[in-house]
């Protein structure tokens, strides 16, 4: 799904953030992106979703190679990621329904249909009675929930999270964790950057480390 | 493509909805495009009314002959014989210097202090109307040319000169407010321009977010393009209105000179063609403004 052969990305700063990171991320699989601020790993995401492009090096995602994908198409390429923030960006003078309907209404589906997959994607992270109300009435984790729902609703087959837990204490963190493995049993890849190591022990799965733009540690290819 | 129709249906409400929620400002832009369309539309109605006042005074050229002070009426008469023979002439009026004076005395009002005069300033005159037919300026031209060469005839005047002075004023007054119409065109495109900016400014994290979850330009344009269009509807719709005010003002005064001047003159509004093209440059205008904030800002505007 994600295939990452030494891949550099330098700023117009002349800042390095990543230098020749070398990963594999099968379909279905998922991952932990971990490492301090500032090693790189929101860089990473950035060009999984082609914020930004890399400056050397080979990134294929979801079978596109991101070198050669015109600009035209990454708005068509976006569609099939599903990101979730950690300040979760909500539209917050639309309805809890209104957000999670935006990447429908984007790619321009029918309404009925529209409003079946909106009422599933609330019922999955359990806010079906709150579709109506407006995101500044809700709490926290609730706000981040509506921002899943919202990366799910198209049913992407990959699914990003930056810091998905990074405002949220120990029993919402874990509710949240739960809901994206919950994702990965139903076929969804998963890349989660965090630095929150009390999820990645409790879960057990790959784990990508990242320090000064360099792979240190991976527990797969290290294992 | 049903489904591309109810998407446009759907933004169309969604921005009007949205022009409603914030009534005042979104009024304050539509007025400032009103009264900028206002003048334009109605500098062009009131020379359009001007031109259908004067079309009357097209066919009746007439030329007036002013004779040697001395000429005698016998003169005058071969003169007239002479006259009434060219070929674009329909009639001829001899006026003797004493039916002009009774005519000035009645006219004029002077009345009883003409009489204190010694003699008769006034020469005879010989009124010719030309043949339908010869009414176009190159024979009126050659007539007035063969008059000039009679010797008894001391001037002659072309009474058509003034009506076709006040045609050219017209045809370069109608050139100013196309000069006018142009320039404030402009001025929509810029004040729609520079509102839509603000917009898009406003919304800078929704069109980041909606980038990020695979929207298109054109889907983020849309909204941007209908908000500028309707503005500039309306706008000229308020323009249509403070025109049409205007014009009714001007009926009751219009119509008591047209009265006096025993005229069947009347004020003419906006007709449908022309308020129709003034709705339709008020779009264009408000959507051609929005699309270039657009594209200039959209590009701006990225996720990072």
């Amino acid at each position: 799904m994600i295939h990452f052969s030494n891949v550099f990305k330098r700023y117009e700063s002349g800042y390095d953030a990543l230098r020749g990171v070398n990963f594999h991320l099968e379909r279905e699989e998922m991952a932990f992106l971990t490492g301090h601020s500032g090693a790189g790993k929101s860089t990473l995401l950035k060009l999984i979703t082609l914020i930004e492009r890399p400056s050397r090096g080979h990134c294929v995602v979801n079978s596109k190679n991101l070198l050669k994908l015109p600009r035209w198409r990454i708005p068509y390429f976006r569609r099939d990621i599903g990101f979730v923030f950690q300040d979760h960006r909500l539209l917050f003078d639309r309805t809890v329904f209104d957000n999670v309907a935006l990447p429908l209404v984007v790619s321009g589906g029918n309404y009925k249909e529209t409003v079946r997959r909106v009422h599933a994607a609330l019922d999955k992270v359990g806010l079906l009675n709150k579709e109506k109300m407006y995101p500044i009435t809700l709490s926290g984790g609730e706000q981040q929930r509506v921002g899943i729902a919202r990366a799910v609703v198209n049913k992407p087959p990959l699914l990003l999270a930056d810091e998905p837990t990074g405002n949220l204490d120990e029993a919402l963190s874990d509710e949240l964790i739960d809901l994206f493995q919950d994702f990965n049993h139903h076929g969804v890849t998963v890349l989660i950057a965090t630095h929150d190591l009390r999820q990645v022990r409790r879960l057990d799965r790959r784990v990508l480390q990242l320090a000064q733009g360099q792979l240190i540690y991976d527990s797969i290819a290290d294992a | 493509m049903k489904n591309y129709l109810l998407r446009h249906l759907q933004v169309f409400f969604y921005t009007l909805g949205q022009l409603a929620r914030t009534p005042f400002s979104s009024f304050m832009t539509m007025a400032v495009i009103g009264i900028t369309l206002a003048l334009p539309a109605g500098l062009y109605v009131l020379i359009d009314n001007i031109q259908t006042a004067s079309v009357g005074w097209d066919g009746k050229a007439q030329i007036s002959v002013f004779l040697k002070p001395g000429t005698t009426q016998q003169q005058a008469r071969a003169l007239e014989t002479k006259i009434r023979h060219l070929r674009p002439v329909e009639s001829v009026q001899y006026i003797s210097p004493e039916a002009a004076m009774e005519e000035f005395k009645r006219l004029s009002g002077f009345g009883g202090a003409l009489d204190a005069l010694e003699h008769n300033p006034l020469p005879a005159v010989l009124v010719i109307r030309p043949g339908d037919g010869h009414s176009d300026p190159e024979s009126l031209q050659g007539l007035v040319a063969s008059l000039r060469g009679f010797g008894d005839a001391d001037l002659v005047q072309l009474d058509l000169e003034w009506v076709k002075r006040l045609h050219l004023l017209l045809r370069l007054a109608e050139r100013g407010v196309w000069l006018l119409a142009v320039l404030l065109g402009l001025a929509v495109l810029l004040t729609i321009g520079n509102t839509i900016r603000l917009a898009i400014l406003n919304r800078r994290d929704e069109i980041e977010i909606i980038k990020l979850i695979g929207g298109t330009n054109a889907f983020i344009r849309r909204p941007f393009l209908y908000s500028g269009l309707l503005q500039g509807l309306f706008g000229a719709g308020i323009a249509w209105v403070l025109v049409q005010t205007g014009l009714l003002l001007l009926t009751g005064p219009v119509r008591e000179l047209a009265t006096l001047y025993a005229s069947p003159f009347g004020v003419q509004g906006l007709d449908t063609p022309t308020s129709l093209a003034l709705l339709a440059s008020g779009a264009l205008l408000g959507w051609l403004g929005s699309r270039l904030a657009v594209g200039r800002h959209l590009r701006e505007i990225e996720p990072s």
